[in-house]
């Protein structure tokens, strides 16, 4: 199958390449790109004028419910999902029920992930085994299984001791290791951020502290063991101004931030709205301006989904009660270029904060397009004008504060390895 | 943020929270309240104003005294009202509290009155029943117990003649007290000239001045010449997960006793949402003392709920008419 | 047949009540009640006619708001003055005075409203007005004036400096 693409504004921000050209895509790979290709006969070319062509998004942190919970959602519904938002590659923490602590869950999932065949389906291995954060996991069979980075998910390792032997233990692996960084017993006693609201609403907070104090700790011990570490979803200045000071003195510290938190508050929870119900909280309207400026910075180099899908009955509750997360995969590249629209964010910085950069974090040869690189595009209209209408997502999931949002990005062409896997209809 | 507790001509249908209600309207729900309590002493204490209306007492979080007194409220105006005590562990999940409720609805319920342990499960439940049924809050979690505010609010009114006179002093367990929530913004609503809240650290939420009080951490200061001391009580199980070192401890430090109340104005009056612990949080000869109006509390509580029950359920039946 | 309308029309229909109570009650003691607030200040006339020793105490107030059949049609009244009786009706004789006896409805709740404050030895019923339209079996023991209307018209007591009588249509009632 031999593909032209012509006439598209190409951003790929790892070649800073920012202008309209043409793409040449044969056997699953790009064998050319500029205004023509030399001996090549298209099978179809698809006019993208007026269109952005960029890499397939990488998004780092995607739960897919599957599994354990295939009732909630399987691999094959969110991998759809995953490509109508123009995302090519997707990183599942292990937190899977049996959780990714052997290599027959992952045999299992890449099994899974290879019938659906739209994205490429990463796995993180368990730090510790079942994620009790106790004994450590058999990372070297997990890596050697195809594990692309090591977590512990969201279960805090309380033990510094043994949080310093998982590093160092990483860290001889040359694994790099993904956290989610929370104290566990400030956290415990909280479902909002503590400040004006938890204190109006009458909800139990969870203090800035819970995070600041963990992304404290890890620092330290990042600084001694060593490890390359990356941390997920970070919700509150003051870490990622602690994350800033340990990469300026030169630590291997990468981090990302969710969609949702460049654009949601403790604010947005209005009269316990359980779709704003979400880990690590929403938290102030300081916080959220701060995150944008890290990505701005560069100091958070990647926008991720944070997807957690759930059922219906998962939000139908007093707020508390609710299960956090939000259904994030359909609406990461429209909320990322909101931030472009809204003037938060460059083009460049935008897409780059969701391909090349994701990508370095893994390690993977994804993420950019290059003659002779693979062929994971995606195509979107920049001038569409949508509202948000979770009930069409096709995720399983439909948890999403985002209803009647007004988008004006909108995916109408994913490839995966040179081939179509989404087209808008 | 909308207030869906409102008709759209403003009248009380959900009675959830004092937060977005208006001064005329808790004046109102107070002049009501004077109205009902006339007919408590007569020889039928009964009114036959809500005759063939259903109540559902749905307490999901034990109390005998609240739910006394609102079973009262409505037998006093003649409905039929139902008590039922569920245990939370029956409903873990939210989908069986709306089963729960959809199942009650089903029986032609025309109010829900409803106690739960989790802060905005009120606002939930009336989120989700028919358009033509009613929910009052009669406690959730931490977030609010409106009419025990308001009935506060009216044994104050009894006592003192002008709100923005006075000062009004909080005292304890703010943190984890829907009724100083609910009662701060009735005061604030009502114009009181000083809010003062008094606690340790422990016991007050972040940002506690954000809710347009002043702090204070001891009873010398906080009580200084106010006019109504508003005493919270304490749960036993605060002594566990490190809020407080003991009871004793607490007592000496924010217990109220003659001593301390001596700081306050020489007619203050004393307050508390009940039930006591005595000598935890108030000294016995406080509580029984010349000054203190607890018991009145609880006399009020019926004729504020009996004013709030016929305001939400009179605003039904102006629903009714302008829909129909 | 003339309608009254003014307070010098109305003082003579007063004198002739307070004539029949005098006949009817003058050896029992009886005790005051008007209903709120036609009642009441009908009440306050007979009161100062018949002087301040006829009856037994201080005029009863009735306001009948919770007692009314018709809360699940028209919800709440704005405002409502609570019903003062300030003596107990258990054995006594109750004079009950309202201004106008149309359906009879107010007249049912206002007996509700009284049996629930105990157990009169009687009641006799006073209006200024009866007009056809009953709708329940009651009637009333004495009248200032029967008269007949049309089924559109209304007739209401005002006391704006002095009792007057108006009386509307239904139109007019639109018209406003």
């Amino acid at each position: 199958m031999k593909l032209h693409i012509s006439n598209g504004h190409i951003i790929d921000p790892a070649s800073q390449l920012d202008s309209q050209q043409d793409l040449f895509i044969s056997d699953g790979r790009i064998v050319a790109m500029g205004d023509h290709a030399n001996d090549f006969t298209p099978d179809q070319t698809i006019d993208a004028s007026g269109l952005i062509v960029c890499p397939g998004l990488v998004d780092l942190n995607a739960r897919l419910k599957e599994s354990g919970q295939e009732h909630t959602a399987t691999i094959e519904s969110e991998t759809f999902a995953a490509v109508k938002g123009g995302i090519t590659t997707l990183c599942i923490p292990p937190d899977t029920d049996p959780v990714i602590d052997t290599p027959a869950v992952i045999e299992l999932i890449e099994d899974r992930a290879k019938k659906a065949n739209r994205t490429m389906v990463l796995t993180m291995g368990a730090l510790t085994q079942n994620l009790q954060g106790e004994l450590l996991s058999e990372m070297l069979a997990l890596k050697e299984a195809g594990c692309i980075g090591i977590s512990n998910g969201l279960n805090p390792i309380k033990n510094t001791l043994i949080q310093r032997r998982a590093m160092e233990y990483a860290a001889t692996l040359g694994l790099t290791l993904f956290i989610n960084a929370a104290d566990p017993w400030l956290q415990s006693q909280g479902c909002v951020h503590e400040g004006t609201v938890s204190t109006r609403l009458g909800l139990g907070g969870i203090p800035e502290a819970a995070e600041t104090i963990a992304v404290a700790r890890d620092i330290l011990l990042i600084e001694q063991t060593g490890v390359r570490a990356h941390f997920h979803c970070l919700s509150t200045s003051r870490a990622v101004a602690m994350i800033a000071e340990a990469q300026k003195k030169g630590l291997p510290i990468t981090a990302d931030v969710s969609a949702h938190h460049l654009h949601l508050s403790e604010h947005d929870i209005g009269n316990y709205d359980g779709f704003s119900h979400v880990l690590p909280p929403l938290r102030s309207t300081r916080d959220r301006e701060q995150l944008q400026q890290a990505v701005r910075d560069g100091v958070i180099s990647a926008i991720c989904s944070n997807h957690q899908p759930l059922d219906n009955d998962a939000k139908l509750g007093p707020f508390s009660e609710t299960t956090p997360g939000i259904s994030g995969l359909e609406t990461l590249l429209p909320l990322t270029m909101k931030l472009v629209d809204d003037d938060e964010l460059t083009l460049q910085q935008a897409i780059a904060s969701l391909t090349c950069n994701p990508a370095e974090i893994l390690g993977i040869d994804a993420g950019q397009l290059k003659v002779g690189g693979k062929a994971d595009i995606c195509i979107f209209s920049p001038n569409s004008h949508n509202e948000c209408q979770p009930q069409q997502f096709i995720s399983a999931g439909k948890n999403s504060p985002f209803a009647g949002w007004l988008f004006n990005s909108e995916v109408l062409l994913t490839f995966f390895n040179g081939r179509v896997v989404y087209q808008k209809q | 943020m909308t207030n869906n507790q409102l008709t759209d001509s403003g009248q009380l249908r959900h009675f959830l929270t004092i937060e977005g209600l208006k001064k005329p309207l808790l004046t109102e729900i107070m002049d009501r309240a004077e109205q009902f309590s006339s007919i408590s002493n007569r020889q039928v204490k009964k009114v036959p104003l809500l005759r063939g209306k259903t109540i559902m007492n749905l307490f999901f979080e034990n109390s005998t005294r609240t739910r006394t007194t609102f079973e009262l409220a409505a037998k006093r105006l003649s409905a039929d009202v139902m008590s039922l005590n569920i245990s939370t562990s029956a409903t873990t999940k939210g989908e069986s509290l709306l089963d729960t409720l959809h199942n009650l609805e089903a029986m032609h319920t025309d109010l829900f009155v409803v106690r739960h342990n989790q802060s905005g499960a009120a606002e939930f439940i009336a989120q989700h029943v028919a358009p033509h049924v009613s929910v009052i809050n009669a406690g959730d979690g931490c977030h609010a117990h409106p009419t025990q505010a308001m009935l506060d609010m009216f044994t104050i009114r009894r006592h003192k003649q002008h709100f923005p006179d006075l000062s009004v002093a909080i005292v304890g367990d703010i943190l984890h007290s829907r009724v100083a929530r609910s009662q701060i913004q009735a005061l604030a609503t009502l114009g009181v000239g000083e809010i003062r809240v008094i606690g340790p650290k422990t016991l007050l939420p972040t940002n506690c001045q954000s809710l347009g009080v002043h702090v204070y951490h001891d009873m010398e200061n906080g009580l200084a010449d106010v006019d109504v001391v508003i005493m919270l009580r304490l749960q036993h199980e605060r002594m566990q997960g490190a809020l407080l070192p003991s009871a004793r401890e607490y007592f000496n430090s924010y217990g109220l006793t003659e001593d301390k109340l001596q700081r306050a104005k020489p007619d203050a009056i004393v307050m508390h949402p009940g039930p006591i612990n005595r000598g935890i949080e108030i000294a016995s000869s406080v509580a029984d003392g010349p000054q203190s109006v607890i018991l009145e509390q609880v006399t009020h509580g019926i004729a504020i709920r009996m004013a709030v029950m016929s305001m939400a359920l009179g605003a039904q039946s102006e629903q009714h008419e302008t829909h129909s | 047949m003339t309608i009254p309308s003014t307070s010098a029309e109305i003082e003579p229909l007063l004198h002739t009540m307070a004539d029949e109570i005098r006949q009817q009650l003058g050896d029992k003691q009886p005790l005051l009640v008007g209903i709120h607030s036609g009642g009441v200040w009908i009440a306050k006339e007979l009161a100062r006619i018949l002087g301040v020793d006829f009856f037994a105490a201080p005029l009863g107030t009735l306001n009948i708001a919770y007692y009314r059949d018709d809360f699940t049609r028209i919800g709440m009244h704005p405002q409502v003055t609570p019903s003062d009786l300030p003596f107990s009706v258990d054995n006594r004789h109750l004079l009950l005075v309202d201004d106008v006896l149309h359906s009879g409805r107010t007249v049912r709740a206002a007996l509700n409203e009284l049996f629930d404050y105990g157990r009169p030895a009687s009641v006799t019923l006073a209006v200024l007005i009866e007009r056809n339209g009953r709708e329940l079996p009651l009637q009333a023991d004495i009248i200032g004036q029967s008269i007949t209307l049309s089924a559109s018209q209304h007739i209401k007591l005002t006391n704006n400096n002095g009792l007057q009588l108006e009386l509307q249509s239904n139109e007019d009632i639109y018209d406003q």
